[in-house]
């Protein structure tokens, strides 16, 4: 590997992890809007992370070392991820080492700590949500595996950065096959990220909380990695979606200045769009029964493995 | 001509009838409608005997001595069943089951239900003969729900499903019938749907493609046959439509159904050079035959308890069919001819017994010889015929294809023996006590017509004790046809 | 492996139609299920006037219109103007075991796909790889008449089965002859008629177009 690979490498995690909150906020900001609020500004989870850091932790006495431990690893593997999925080039070196089906692992390792880490002090919602977060994570992860098998049928790789340069640059084709993934994939998204109709990130309702009951424990700079990592998260999932359903502007390789000059703005428009159309399913959609989430998962599973069959039958 | 006069007269007299069906005197219509009807197809009869198959009309209609014995057979069951109809929904209209807006319904449809018939045995084009099944089955249905009672709204709901998904397949079936012919006679509009150009060039058909459209086929026309496990519309359908509907539908339409079937059979087989069509109606029409003649001993409703026994003998004649060869097919004619002649006079003397007795529930029905001894012994030797008794037709045909079964395929010998003894038991036992048990029932307001019952039940006798040989040679054609 | 963009669109076409069978599997709401319905219908024509214009098959633009005017507008204002006077606009349907059913759909699919994969391989249409598809909504729509017990619902399935097979004949065969198409269409019609009558019948005896009403003809 030689260096500017690696500097590029790192350049891709540091651009994702500067650039995640600012999703978070744009989706937040046109939820305010759709719903006649002002809304606090694209900037207000930089703030939040700010304040959190320079709060004072508090810890349960019982906490283990692990519960110290989790929002660094869950940080660390978001990171990670971000590091295999192409947002700006292809390029990436980690990509060699790691294709769909590790990072599938990584967002499931992330996952599994998170649920210890909710268990390890022992309250009653810890518990609960430990329990529902695995629950959709078990549910949603054959989906999305089944998403990537599609994806990868067509490529022949399982390789992120191969599917993007086959996807972006091969003939101009219409994939029945991925129309039908790309539906499972936004379910799978929105049951990953806690988000409406599966789980409500902005409420505390004990009966209903899934992702946020994992995480009343955590207060400072655990909160905030925590918070950062969702961020991560969320911004990872949609550039799989961008990798794997609207590939173009991505600079192939290493990435020259002039591509980069059309891949930095081509993922921003990006970004805008897919914040506002996620801003707007919240929106129109009531958050579903926690009992009718598994349905909707099977549902995102049902669609992927349909795209594989179609995408057998019909050959391409 | 007489193919014209026989397909006209049917819609013209529905339309009439559509009009008129309310007076008193449409019942009268409705007979000389179905006596034209039957003349001309009689008249058409005569032509073919004499001269052979008619291929007409641009070649959409085909006429050979297999379907021409059919149309013969519907026309007269239709005239004859028009002969009952008049009394039997006189005295409907007495009891105040029915008014004269159904009544018109009745007749006009009872037209239409001819046509669609008609047409679906002279068609020589497979679709269209899926158009008229299915128009048969639209025709009926407004039938079976005549009463507008719970009960037969449930019947005709239940009878309107499970065809139109069953003739759906069929459809499906049809479609790769097209797709198979289209590869060896070319893109050339309509013809590669017409039966007799698919008969001549079945040899050089797909073979997994027929295999598979008469699957389709089989499970789409055999839902009208009545076939188990397809067959729980009918006994519904039976017992809750009026009672000339059901000796229409017993006796005519699973007739058609079956015609459409073994129609199709002829083409499979002739590409496919295996048994398999023919095993798997053998398959179908044994469980048909097992199950109905199991199930004859549940029945409590009389007409129900016949029309399982239609499903038994449908599941008999395509046994038959589907063993093949010259003596099964012709058993199988036969047996087609006679079963729709005795299952509708039959339907004819329990329509009469249950306006009686008031009810269909067959231990409310006591002493039929006593209160009108023509029902009583019309309803005994009826079933005597139908349970196969010597001298009757049925009879006949059943020991030639159980003859047959026995040299081809013993091992089948022995549970269709089972299942007409326990169908015999089952049968007569009931009937017995309904024509000989104690009554107190009252006389009807009208005296019934049971002039149709014995002319059917003579002519079944007949056939049993002597087949006239141009009767034979026809059947004997039809057979070889059929292959 | 470059298809012609014709194809392309009718394979598209074909997903969208698959996708749609299976929304109409999972749907609770009587009138959503007649707006997907109309989308079913429409995709059926889209693929028709497509297939049309690359083979040069133009009888196959009356199919289309048939299509159009008869499922995509006539029947869908029917069933709604039906469901309106009949009152059960808002009804819903608690539908069992939902995932159960869609895993048994899957299969089917799966079922449906094999099957038509050597008749497939003999086709010479342009749209052969679809006649799998076709199976698979019949099939499915097959299921939805199984697991549903509304009359509403029911009809709704058979309506869509009709689809199923009007798409099996475009794609294995261009369309069958055209007296046949009419006859068939004919045959729909007059049937949805029937069926609307019936759905009156029904509920006059019933109060309620609930088929659970109509389970009293059991065997006994």
């Amino acid at each position: 590997m030689n260096t500017r690979a690696f500097t590029m490498q790192l350049i891709a995690i540091a651009f994702a992890i500067i650039v995640a909150p600012l999703l978070i906020g744009w989706v937040n900001q046109c939820r305010a809007w759709l719903q006649n609020r002002r809304g606090p500004g694209i900037l207000q989870p930089y703030r939040l992370i700010r304040k959190l850091f320079h709060k004072d932790a508090v810890i349960a006495t019982n906490a283990s070392p692990l519960f110290r431990l989790v929002p660094y690893v869950q940080f660390a593997s978001m990171g990670l991820a971000a590091g295999i999925i192409p947002s700006l080039w292809t390029g990436l070196p980690f990509a060699d080492a790691a294709d769909t089906i590790a990072l599938v692992g990584l967002f499931a390792t992330a996952r599994m700590f998170l649920a210890l880490a909710a268990m390890d002090i022992g309250t009653a919602f810890g518990s609960m949500g430990a329990r529902r977060e695995m629950l959709v994570g078990f549910l949603a992860e054959p989906a999305l595996l089944m998403v990537f098998f599609t994806a990868s049928l067509i490529s022949h790789s399982t390789s992120l950065p191969t599917m993007v340069n086959v996807l972006a640059h091969g003939p101009l084709a219409i994939y029945p096959s991925l129309a039908f993934a790309s539906i499972s994939f936004l379910m799978v998204l929105l049951a990953e990220n806690a988000r409406i109709p599966v789980d409500n990130p902005s409420t505390h309702l004990e009966l209903t909380m899934i992702h946020e009951a994992t995480v009343l424990e955590y207060s400072a700079r655990h909160l905030a990695l925590i918070e950062w990592a969702s961020a991560l998260k969320l911004f990872n999932y949609v550039c799989i979606g961008f990798a794997l359903f609207v590939p173009w502007g991505l600079a192939q390789g290493l990435g020259n200045l002039p591509d980069l000059a059309i891949a930095v703005p081509a993922l921003f428009i990006k970004l805008v769009a897919v914040g506002f159309g996620l801003a707007l399913v919240e929106t129109i959609n009531a958050k579903m029964r926690i009992f009718r989430v598994p349905e909707f998962l099977a549902s995102a599973f049902l669609l992927a493995v349909l795209g594989l069959l179609v995408h057998l039958l019909l050959g391409h | 001509m007489e193919l014209i006069i026989l397909l006209v007269l049917p819609p013209l007299g529905s339309l009439l009838l559509a009009l008129v069906g309310e007076r008193d005197w449409a019942a009268e219509v409705n007979i000389l409608v179905s006596a034209g009807t039957f003349a001309a197809g009689a008249w058409l009869t005569m032509h073919v005997i004499a001269h052979g198959p008619i291929l007409t009309g641009n070649e959409e209609f085909f006429i050979d001595p297999f379907n021409v014995f059919l149309v013969a057979l519907t026309s007269f069951v239709g005239f004859t069943t028009s002969l009952f109809s008049r009394t039997y929904m006189r005295i409907e209209q007495h009891h105040g089951r029915l008014n004269r807006r159904q009544l018109r319904l009745y007749h006009s449809m009872f037209q239409l239900f001819m046509f669609t018939m008609l047409l679906a045995l002279t068609t020589n084009n497979m679709g269209i003969l899926w158009v008229a099944m299915e128009g048969a089955t639209l025709t009926t249905v407004l039938l079976v729900s005549l009463y507008r009672t719970p009960a037969s709204i449930e019947a005709a709901w239940k009878y309107f499903i499970l065809c139109g998904v069953g003739l759906a397949q069929a459809l499906f079936g049809t479609i790769l019938l097209y797709f198979a012919a289209e590869k060896v006679l070319g893109n050339v509009g309509t013809t590669a749907l017409l039966w007799t150009r698919l008969n001549q060039v079945k040899g050089q058909m797909e073979p997994t493609v027929l295999s598979l459209a008469f699957v389709f086929l089989l499970v789409g026309y055999g839902t009208k046959v009545g076939l188990v496990p397809l067959h729980n519309w009918l006994p519904d359908a039976h017992a809750e439509g009026p009672t000339p509907v059901s000796a229409v539908l017993s006796g005519l339409l699973l007739n058609v159904a079956l015609y459409a079937v073994v129609r199709c059979k002829v083409l499979v087989e002739g590409s496919v050079h295996s048994d398999l069509a023919g095993n798997l109606m053998m398959g179908f029409g044994l469980v048909s035959v097992v199950v109905a003649s199991f199930l004859l001993w549940r029945q409590k409703d009389i007409k129900r308890m016949f029309a399982y026994s239609s499903i038994e003998h449908m599941g008999i004649a395509t046994f038959a069919f589907g063993m093949g060869g010259p003596i099964a097919n012709f058993a199988a004619l036969l047996h087609m001819t006679v079963h729709s002649l005795t299952k509708s006079s039959i339907f004819f003397t329990v329509g009469h017994a249950t306006q009686k007795a008031g009810s269909q529930a067959m231990d409310k029905i006591r002493g039929l010889i006593t209160v009108n001894p023509t029902v009583g012994w019309g309803l005994m030797i009826g079933t005597l015929a139908i349970l196969g008794m010597p001298p009757f037709g049925v009879f006949t045909s059943e020991f030639l294809i159980l003859i047959t079964a026995m040299r081809d395929h013993p091992w089948a010998t022995p549970i269709l023996l089972l299942a007409l003894a326990v169908a015999f038991g089952a049968i007569f036992s009931r009937v017995q006590a309904m024509v000989f048990g104690e009554t107190d029932l009252k006389r009807l307001p009208h005296s019934p017509t049971l002039l149709p019952v014995f002319t059917h039940l003579t002519i079944v006798l007949i056939l049993g004790l002597y087949i006239p040989h141009y009767l034979a040679d026809w059947y004997r054609e039809a057979a070889r046809i059929i292959g | 492996m470059v298809t012609p963009l014709s194809s392309q669109l009718i394979d598209l076409c074909a997903a969208v139609l698959l996708l749609l069978s299976f929304s109409m599997l999972s749907q609770r709401r009587v009138l959503t299920l007649v707006d997907l319905f109309a989308l079913q219908g429409g995709t059926l024509f889209v693929s028709i006037v497509v297939v049309a214009w690359n083979t040069h098959q133009y009888q196959l633009f009356y199919s289309a219109a048939l299509t159009l005017v008869l499922k995509v507008i006539f029947l869908p204002l029917i069933l709604n103007r039906l469901i309106r006077r009949l009152g059960a606009q808002w009804e819903t349907e608690t539908l069992l075991n939902a995932s159960a059913t869609m895993l048994i759909g899957l299969l089917l699919v799966i079922f449906a796909f094999t099957l038509a994969e050597p008749i497939s391989r003999l086709a010479s249409t342009i749209t052969r790889s679809t006649l799998g598809i076709a199976l698979a909504i019949v099939m499915l729509s097959f299921l939805m008449m199984i697991t549903r017990r509304k009359a509403v619902t029911q009809v709704i399935g058979f309506l869509a089965m009709e689809n199923g097979l009007f798409f099996a004949a475009t794609s294995a065969t261009y369309g069958m002859p055209m007296v046949v198409e009419l006859g068939v269409a004919l045959d729909v019609l007059v049937g949805m008629v029937i069926l609307g009558v019936f759905f009156f019948h029904i509920r006059e005896q019933f109060d309620s177009l609930d088929l659970h009403n109509l389970e009293s003809l059991k065997e006994d």
